[in-house]
């Protein structure tokens, strides 16, 4: 057993902090608490620094930057296509959607076309890669909240989805899949049978979930009422994602600022004005099955054609015409060693992650390496929310609610 | 440009005198420091931008002076659209006002970019480094930051370059 002195935070640390906890904390009434960074309900590396009255979070401070690994100064020193790599290493639970991101802003840039077959082939693994970060999310929500076999189950489905990206890229989880301009290769012939019998079984496994945990009075009493959220504070907060749409928006950027072919599929955003984390819970369901009908209809338009814009002076030539065209062997050449050069300039392109609206702000100096690379990562701006959402909360409440802002240490540190 | 884009451009350049930037279908403000809380609060209460998404800064050393442009992007829900800010910031010692009384989330926005790019805030009630360890020496994302790399050290000058290297010493 240890003391109580040894679960209190050193005074060196004490110093940086006292502007942040209250004055009752500075006399010793109430105990600071360290929570994580190894704590596994803390879902990656996160430290939250809690002062406690008793059993109840006066104040929340989180901290953070375990992660940091400085992509963005990294993606700098390196040409735009050496530097899409990085881009699946900052939220590890949406890679292609960090290279879509990524390769929408890059085609922004440098006014890339990107053919139709291209477009609904990102269309179907962004949903897939949706549908797999919800597991995740729902997963370990469920295991925080002592539910395990639902941990389980998720992560079964899960590793069907990767098996499609493993298919399609050689890569479980760092794909690199989605390029500029298009994607690396066409997919494979059997991806559309894979696909289409994951999607098949996949909703009857969601209403499993459902049955599992929805009207299950335990999971109801650890989530209702817990982390209200009003919709004038996530919105000063900047919170986007499920979590604003559960506070009442139906703020979507796949709807109100279509990419990539959204605008010809048919689905719903939703949404719940309840404001907590039941109600958070509810939306990301929702989304999973929405997802699935996305991708349904996608994988049944899916046309045929390139996958591969053949801007020659962006995008690399297919490897078959290396061995016979003189161009294409230089293009190839050129495009690996020095790179592309896109015009001087800056631009802004958002997707919505399943977190919330992923951005990435691109310039260029007109050089061949990015001049500034800035992620505008969604469980950066929600992660602020966290104080908020658990004063007055038992500590307890604490694992929901860093469950319920779904937060991916990798997309915070960046 | 959007109708309700192209009214904010109009009132803004008679109201703070502010260049507009356009690339990409993209338009951006220009405007200088002294300006931005009273511009940000126009656009927050006038314009209906209620989010702020983005707050960041691009560094031009040594090319540009001043060296660094602050960039913030806000969206309206409301409307559809979004606008971004563009603001020169000398490098000599670069202080501006903290935009956390409009938008909280500013607060780790502004954190980041002392942490990163030691661009003090006025009225920022916890400027502390927030990816860095705190007891980190310099601004990773300035252009004179080297990328990483250690500094081979000889025994002419090991002790010289030992004394600035960051690991725990005891």
């Amino acid at each position: 057993m240890m003391s109580s002195d040894e679960w209190n935070i050193s005074p060196a640390s004490m110093d940086e902090v006292k502007h942040l906890v209250s004055e009752r904390a500075l006399a010793g009434e109430t105990v600071l608490l360290n929570m994580g960074p190894q704590h596994p309900s803390t879902h990656g590396v996160l430290r939250l620094l809690l002062e406690l009255d008793g059993e109840q979070v006066v104040n929340c401070i989180p901290d953070v930057g375990f992660l940091h690994t400085g992509i963005e100064k990294n993606m700098e020193s390196k040409t735009y296509i050496k530097a899409e790599v990085m881009t699946d290493r900052l939220d590890y639970l949406n890679n292609t959607g960090n290279n879509l991101t990524y390769c929408m802003a890059i085609e922004k840039l440098c006014e890339l076309d990107v053919p139709p077959r291209a477009q609904v082939i990102r269309v179907i693994l962004a949903e897939l890669q949706r549908i797999a970060s919800h597991l995740i999310w729902l997963a370990t929500h469920a295991l925080d909240v002592a539910a395990q076999s639902v941990f389980l189950y998720c992560f079964r489905e899960r590793e069907a989805i990767l098996d499609i990206l493993e298919l399609v890229s050689g890569q479980r989880m760092m794909t690199t899949y989605i390029r500029p301009g298009g994607l690396w290769r066409d997919v494979p012939v059997e991806f559309e049978e894979v696909v289409r019998n994951f999607l098949k079984t996949f909703p009857a496994r969601v209403d499993e979930y459902d049955a599992l945990l929805t009207k299950n009075p335990l999971f109801m009493s650890r989530l209702k009422g817990i982390g209200m959220l009003p919709p004038e504070v996530a919105l000063n907060y900047g919170v986007t994602g499920p979590m604003l749409r559960a506070s009442g928006s139906d703020h979507d950027l796949r709807k109100v600022q279509p990419y990539s072919g959204y605008e010809q599929y048919e689905f719903e955003v939703p949404t719940s004005t309840e404001c907590d984390s039941y109600a958070r819970y509810l939306v990301r369901m929702e989304e999973m099955r929405q997802s699935v009908r996305i991708a349904e209809q996608a994988l049944n338009k899916l046309p045929t054609g390139p996958v591969r814009s053949d801007n020659r002076k962006y995008v690399p030539p297919p490897r078959s015409e290396l061995g016979t065209s003189m161009e294409a062997l230089i293009h190839h050449f050129k495009l690996w060693t020095e790179g592309f050069t896109p015009p001087k300039g800056s631009v802004y392109a958002s997707t919505e992650s399943p977190r919330g609206e992923l951005s990435v702000y691109l310039e260029s100096d007109g050089g061949p390496k990015p001049y500034r690379v800035h992620w505008r990562t969604p469980s950066f701006t929600n992660l602020q929310i966290l104080p908020i959402l658990s004063k007055g909360h038992l500590v307890a409440d604490m694992v929901v609610l860093i469950g319920t802002t779904d937060i991916v240490l990798g997309d915070v540190d960046r | 440009m959007d109708e309700h884009i192209q009214s904010v451009v109009t009132v803004f350049s008679e109201r703070f005198g502010t260049g507009v930037y356009e690339f990409r279908g993209e338009v951006s403000l220009i405007l200088t420091s002294d300006r931005i809380v009273a511009a940000c609060q126009s656009l927050r209460d006038e314009f209906d931008f209620e989010l702020l998404t983005e707050e960041t800064a691009v560094d031009y050393w040594p090319e540009q002076t001043p060296r660094f442009h602050l960039v913030y992007r806000l969206r309206s829900l409301k409307h559809n659209t979004i606008i971004g800010l563009r603001m020169p910031v000398d490098g000599n010692d670069p202080t501006i006002p903290s935009l956390i009384g409009l938008y909280a989330n500013a607060n780790w926005f502004e954190r980041e970019l002392w942490d990163m790019f030691g661009i003090h805030f006025e009225g920022h009630p916890d400027l502390r480094r927030v990816v860095m360890p705190e007891d980190w020496v310099g601004h990773p994302l300035r252009k004179d930051y080297p990328l990483g790399y250690e500094e081979v050290q000889y025994t002419f000058n090991f002790d010289e370059i030992d004394a600035r290297k960051p690991y725990a010493k005891e």
